[in-house]
């Protein structure tokens, strides 16, 4: 057990922990240990000015991980984007947001693309020169998921980035297999006996790319950007394929207040539905630890996709289910358990 | 140096000529032996400094050559029938990036029925895909078309498909000339693109654009290919010069000065045609050949001086628009368009899922359209028998079952009753 | 133009026949053309593959329907295809097999053909003895140049030499001589 009134060191995680908020100014933290964003030497890779929506949680999580990226390479950053949000809202040509080599190609191919462009690096003596995909949750665990399962098992050079928001958000808010079930989309309506998405469906991709024994596996959310800017600069020190799947809350299509993006993204990891895991060459190595465990309802009742759920006095058969899904993964990854003292 | 090899091998060691810095491979018969012939000289060392990547499918082959192209390399893939179909969203993709990756088509049918055999289905499906399209005739026009394919492309920064016959050109062993590796480095610099992924001069490529200036992107790329119809006779002629050999540019023609009837055709076929034009020409019989070599820009001005004054215009391809016709015979309708006094056009299709072709055949029906001239599109060789059962018994039978297994029964069923007689 | 077409089965190497047969014309500055037909790459499916030598370039790309030589790899095959299909008049058979013509019940077939243009070749027992591997392809392409003369043995070592350099290629060589000695005594006592 770490000693809480231990000072802060560089290598020691996080522990401050403000009145009611999770949150803590970099003001308090010493300089090595500051974001990113906090730098006023940030590349600004995806600048301001985009057209997301308020609130989105794609955009933040993005800037976040393309300005780590970048510091990570000294900007010798190249980005391939899968079709979606993230490519739509950027690029609104002759305005772009992004202040670094951006290829948009397809929906479905961003993997292969990447894979492409480090080829390309790679052959012209441009080793220094790295790659990043990134996409949404459609675009990755779904169309795109051929393509990244083979980058994946050729080991590519090539860090890819999910932004998970649970849906197919640029078409107008449809089922991906990212979406957890009962939630409304436009496929998966609220109606009928069993409204929104249905069980015993969908996929863990990070699971899935554990399994293909990459050296880096990891999820993070917009919750917590210091452990995802640290997991960004820890993937672009690896070489190889790489991971990062990003929840990122989405006001538009999970029916949620802009000013929620953050605090929803919270509580999915602190009543276990969205677990922060890390995995190296197969093996999962650590999770981040619930500090404060809730209930599946207090993540879900803030968003209208899952007000059906609380409609009428409540289905609470279908929220236990919920709820089961929750505690296996909190059992899986062990997100109760005390931290591991760090060596 | 002159080499008696397969189709496929020759073509591979033309392409390893141009450097290709970076290849993507997938299976697919009947193009797998090109690149396995690339990967065994990346493993050797014979090709040097290229990466071969073994993707998981041809959309994946197609869209790492996008990435690698749009970052400044040289990249090539290959592929046939299903797999061109499974890249399809690439292939326009690429088209509409303006990156220069050169392709090999080894022409293959598509399916169902499922079939492995040759016809330019696959290459008519991706007709309109932005892509230039050149026909091999032969090996040793196919390693000629490829080194020039990669300095088209590069020069208009386009993609280009080389269409070679699958197994009658792949898989087919003869003579072939394979140039010295300086000849082809005199005539192909290195790739210098117009576009590029650089950290150190950032762009954006692959936005979105909106109606304001669509129809402008795509305007451009058909002027490019309007560009490819005076870049390619002017490569053909420089390559010429340096390497000895015509591949004709946008197309090659034989005794067609002077014949009454004109025979158009893509691709290997055409051998087989030559030989039956000079069989037909020692009979007295006034006909010549025109060959596609460029379908795509589609050499309408050249091919309508060649056409106009002539009596009958025999196009013969192998590959079909179901419910329309043959799509080389509609692009020669229009190439004759508004010409006064234009030729009577006959639409033969022929050698379809690798039917063979032979001049008997072609003498016949050559023969038949000063004779007996037909609307539409003639299917050579037609199996009339077993499509008159076929249509019997599903006028009779509501659940006639599948097609295809229907028609491979009766003609068992034809067999075993003539071998029974 | 000279056409030979090679039936055998999938595995007894008759595309690499066809081949090695187009290189050995080359070898002799002529012009040829190798192509198998066309088909999945099945063992023991009955398989055919084509040649064409000529003088001229050879822009014919129909399949081999009036062969000037058949090489049959297997007798099996009698019973399953019509492998004499189109074969000339004025042609020649070459048989891989221990037996007579005469065993065969092909008696008829060869005595259509001018005398001295059939002949059987024991090419999977040399090929065993000499390769360790019932492949007949060398042997009997040895066993072609001294039957027809469309080559010379000396080409067919120099394209086997060439495909299979090393012991491999050295093996299948002497096969074919072998085979090549046998006929030439043959078709002198025959003739």
């Amino acid at each position: 057990m770490t000693d809480p009134t231990a000072t802060a060191t560089a290598n020691q995680k996080l522990h401050f922990y403000q009145k009611g908020t999770f949150t803590v100014g970099n003001r308090l933290v010493p300089d090595t240990e500051r974001s990113v964003q906090a730098s006023i030497d940030r590349s600004n890779a995806l600048t301001c000015g985009h057209r997301a929506c308020q609130g989105c949680g794609e955009a933040l999580g993005a800037r976040y991980a393309m300005d780590a990226a970048m510091r990570a390479t000294g900007g010798n950053l190249i980005a391939v984007n899968a079709t979606g949000c993230l490519e739509v809202f950027t690029t609104p040509y002759p305005e772009t947001s992004w202040q670094m080599p951006w290829l948009h190609s397809l929906f479905g191919n961003a993997a292969a693309v990447a894979t492409g462009v480090a080829a390309a690096m790679q052959v012209k003596g441009r080793k220094e020169v790295r790659t990043i995909a990134q996409g949404g949750d459609g675009g990755t665990t779904d169309i795109g998921f051929g393509c990244l399962s083979g980058m994946f098992e050729r080991n590519d050079d090539v860090l890819y980035i999910c932004y998970d928001n649970e849906g197919y958000m640029n078409t107008g808010v449809q089922r991906s297999s990212a979406t957890p079930p009962t939630a409304r989309t436009a496929t998966t309506p609220a109606m009928g006996p069993e409204p929104g998405n249905v069980f015993g469906t969908g996929k863990s991709v990070p699971k899935i790319a554990v399994a293909h024994g990459i050296p880096y596996v990891a999820t993070a959310t917009v919750a917590d950007l210091h452990d995802l800017e640290r997991k960004v600069m820890k993937a672009m020190g690896i070489h190889g394929a790489r991971y990062i799947q990003i929840h990122v809350p989405c006001p538009l299509g999970w029916g949620s207040a802009s000013h929620d993006t953050i605090r929803l993204a919270r509580l999915a990891v602190e009543c276990g539905m969205f677990p922060v895991f890390e995995a190296e060459h197969g093996i999962v190595t650590s999770s981040r630890k619930i500090r404060r465990p809730v209930p599946v309802a207090e993540y879900l009742k803030p968003q209208r996709r899952f007000a059906h759920l609380f409609k009428d006095g409540g289905d609470s058969q279908r929220l236990g289910h919920l709820q089961a899904i929750a505690d296996r993964n909190i059992v899986e990854y062990k997100l109760l358990e005390p931290e591991e003292e760090a060596g | 140096m002159l080499k008696q090899t397969e189709g496929s091998h020759a073509t591979a060691e033309a392409i390893a000529l141009c450097r290709p810095e970076v290849i993507c491979a997938y299976p697919i018969t009947p193009q797998t032996h090109i690149v396995e012939g690339l990967g065994e000289m990346v493993r050797l060392g014979q090709l040097k400094n290229c990466e071969f990547i073994n993707v998981e499918s041809e959309f994946a082959a197609l869209s790492v050559a996008i990435g690698a192209s749009a970052a400044g390399a040289r990249a090539y893939t290959a592929t046939a029938s299903q797999g061109l179909l499974f890249m399809a969203e690439a292939v326009y993709n690429a088209s509409g990036l303006g990156l220069p990756i050169v392709m090999t088509l080894g022409n293959r049918a598509i399916g169902a029925p499922i079939n492995i055999w040759n016809d330019h289905s696959d290459a008519m499906s991706m007709r309109d895909a932005g892509w230039l399209q050149l026909f091999a005739e032969s090996n040793q026009d196919s390693i000629d078309l490829h080194i020039q394919a990669f300095r088209i492309a590069e020069e208009l920064s386009v993609p280009v498909m080389v269409c070679m016959d699958g197994f009658l050109l792949t898989h087919a062993s003869e003579r072939v000339d394979i140039p010295e590796q300086a000849q082809v480095d005199a005539f192909l610099p290195r790739y210098e693109p117009r576009q590029v992924l650089d950290p150190g001069e950032p762009v954006s490529i692959g936005a979105m654009v909106g109606p304001d200036a669509f129809t402008e992107v795509r305007f451009l790329q058909h002027y490019k290919q309007t560009l490819a119809l005076h870049l390619i006779p002017e490569l053909a002629a420089e390559f010429s010069g340096r390497f000895g050999r015509n591949t004709g540019g946008l197309l090659r023609t034989y005794f067609a000065d002077d014949a009454e009837m004109l025979v158009v055709a893509m691709g290997s076929i055409n051998g087989t045609i030559k030989d039956t034009i000079d069989e037909m020409r020692a009979d007295g019989f006034s006909i010549g050949l025109v060959n596609i070599v460029s379908f795509r820009p589609f050499p309408t001005e050249a091919l309508r001086r060649l056409l106009a004054g002539r009596k009958h215009v025999v196009v013969v391809e192998k590959s079909f628009a179901v419910g329309m016709g043959g799509q080389l015979a509609n692009n020669v309708d229009l190439a004759l368009r508004n010409t006064p006094a234009a030729p009577q056009v006959h639409s033969v299709i022929a050698g379809l899922g690798g039917r063979s072709i032979t001049r008997t055949s072609l003498h016949r029906v050559f023969r038949r359209a000063v004779a007996q001239p037909w609307e539409g599109a003639h299917f050579l060789d037609l199996n009339e028998d077993i499509i008159g059962k076929e249509l019997h018994h599903v006028r009779k039978v509501r659940r006639s079952g599948p097609t295809a297994e229907n028609l491979l029964r009766r003609l068992d069923q034809a067999a075993q009753h003539a071998a029974a007689e | 133009m000279f056409q030979i077409r090679i039936h055998g089965r999938g595995g007894q190497g008759v595309v690499t026949a066809a081949e090695l047969l187009s290189v050995a014309a080359f070898l002799e500055d002529k012009h040829a053309q190798a192509f198998p037909s066309f088909g999945s790459e099945r063992m023991g499916a009955p398989v055919v593959s084509f040649c064409r030598i000529d003088t001229k370039e050879i822009r014919l790309r129909e399949p081999i329907v009036a062969p000037d030589a058949l090489i049959v790899q297997d007798v099996t095959l009698f019973k399953a295809i019509d492998v004499f299909l189109g074969l000339k008049d004025s042609g020649y058979l070459l048989v891989n097999t221990n037996q007579s013509f005469g065993d065969l019940q092909l008696d008829p077939v060869v005595a259509k053909l001018p005398a001295g243009h059939a002949v059987t070749v024991p090419a999977t027992e040399l090929a065993l003895k000499h390769i360790g591997r019932p492949v007949p392809n060398a042997a009997l392409l040895g066993a072609f140049a001294a039957l027809t003369g469309t080559v010379r043995l000396e080409s067919v070592a120099k394209a086997i030499h060439e495909a299979f350099p090393g012991a491999m290629g050295n093996a299948n060589i002497v096969a074919a001589t072998e085979a090549h000695d046998a006929v030439v005594a043959r078709v002198r006592t025959a003739a």
